[in-house]
């Protein structure tokens, strides 16, 4: 074990071990910061920017930020929430996220984070994107509409699953989550129920057939509790990071 | 008139592109609808039959915004209230009637109205009193300014009471966990 040092977070002192993210230390510490693409089992990948915080009066994502000894940290603060809560807007915004008829309602991240930033309407003008789904798979249902590009499943695929089904393509606007097979169908790939990157998809693309609404309204993940409580319980999960994917090297050469 | 009514604000509700869930849902406050009716009255709204919405206090906005009439309904709204409410999934983000947004208005008429397989000789409706419908399907904010949200699908009795005794009480109206949700 390395020696500790501590930063403060909203004025509280936070002990971290070498090497730890603000966001590690913090949610070690029994401490919350609203985040989304992060996932304490994964190598942080900074994208959704929900987690930013003032760290000695700049702005930066808590989870690719090293904790450093004497840093002042803010996150709990009206400008950091409000940034968020503009994100979540812009999330809301960009997809088709269509709450009532959605099987992840009520285990979905987002809307959880909406839920627990207080975010009453995505208050942009709606994108309305036509992006059909892909129903192809027998145990599978990918829906894009929802899709926030947190990369998760692309990281689950590589580093756990070891067969990167998925992966992200164009740029800015146009980015979009694609299937990794000549057809771009789910069901031409190796995906199976079971794997890493079905169960981390943190919204509602990659769900599993013939289970939907299965658990009823007030049995879901965030219905008894909201996301920053239930986050704290799965929190200081150690990382279990593997540098390669099989796969991946393999369609290298 | 008593100066305690003379005091009762005027409120305004009606439904656009809504199902009228959340009028069901206002009505699931059930016996506080006696305690709500000392502090208000309703001006336009469906319990009340009037036409049109006069001078009010608060406007409540059930439902997108389909068709031109749905856009002078949330005009004249717009215009009488000094707070305007949009209320449910479909008055705050276009809800299921958007669900055809990304769908060609002429191809979604056809096939109700003509090509559907138990249709014989079908037209599509154009008599002159039908508002035209829009071709895209809008959130209230997309056409004039909103003042509060209550999302939901419908929001619960509880969440309009909270809601409303907050705005009538003159604080700021939160939810909370339990009482926001989007579906």
């Amino acid at each position: 074990m390395s020696e500790t040092h501590t930063f403060r977070l909203d004025g509280d002192e936070v002990p971290f071990a070498e090497g730890q993210t603000v966001i590690q230390a913090a949610l070690s510490a029994g401490r919350y910061i609203p985040h989304l693409c992060y996932h304490p089992e994964f190598k942080p990948h900074g994208s959704c920017k929900v987690c930013t915080v003032k760290a000695d009066g700049r702005a930066a994502a808590s989870c690719t930020l090293p904790a450093r000894a004497g840093m002042a940290v803010e996150s709990d603060t009206e400008e950091m929430n409000d940034l968020r809560r503009t994100l979540v807007q812009m999330l809301f915004a960009e997809g088709n996220h269509f709450c009532p008829s959605c099987e992840k309602s009520g285990n979905c991240m987002l809307q959880a984070l909406g839920y627990d930033l207080g975010v009453m309407t995505a208050g942009f003008r709606h994108f309305f994107p036509d992006r059909p789904v892909d129903a192809s798979h027998p145990d599978l249902l990918l829906d894009f509409n929802r899709c926030i590009l947190c990369e998760l499943c692309v990281r689950a695929s590589c580093e756990v699953d070891e067969k990167c089904v998925f992966a992200l393509s164009g740029r800015g606007l146009d980015k979009h989550l694609v299937v990794n097979a000549v057809s771009g169908r789910l069901a031409d790939t190796d995906v199976a129920l079971g794997d890493k990157a079905v169960e981390v998809c943190p919204v509602g693309v990659i769900l599993k057939k013939r289970v939907g609404f299965a658990q009823p309204i007030g049995a879901r993940r965030y219905d008894a509790r909201p996301i920053s409580a239930q986050a704290l319980d799965d929190a200081p999960r150690p990382g279990n990071h593997r540098s390669g994917c099989g796969a991946c090297e393999e369609g290298a050469k | 008139m008593t100066a305690a009514v003379k005091n009762k604000l005027r409120v305004a509700t009606t439904s656009l592109a809504g199902c009228f869930g959340c009028h069901m849902s206002l009505l699931d406050i059930d016996e506080r609808l006696f305690t709500l009716l000392e502090h208000i009255e309703f001006d336009r709204s469906p319990l009340t039959d009037i036409k049109h919405c006069g001078p009010c206090d608060i406007g409540i906005v059930e439902g997108g915004i389909c068709n031109a009439e749905n856009v002078h309904v949330l005009r004249e709204f717009r215009k009488n209230c000094k707070i305007l409410v949009a209320i449910g999934a479909c008055a705050v983000t276009g809800g299921l009637p958007a669900q055809r947004n990304h769908l060609d208005l002429g191809a979604c008429l056809r096939e109700v109205y003509q090509t559907e397989i138990s249709l014989e000789q079908g037209l599509i409706p154009n008599d002159p009193e039908l508002p035209l419908p829009l071709d895209k399907v809008h959130p209230l904010h997309e056409v004039v300014k909103v003042d509060y949200f209550i999302p939901g699908c419908p929001p619960s009795g509880d969440a309009i009471w909270k809601f409303l005794t907050d705005l009538l009480a003159g604080r700021t109206p939160t939810l909370g966990h339990g009482l926001i949700k989007y579906d």
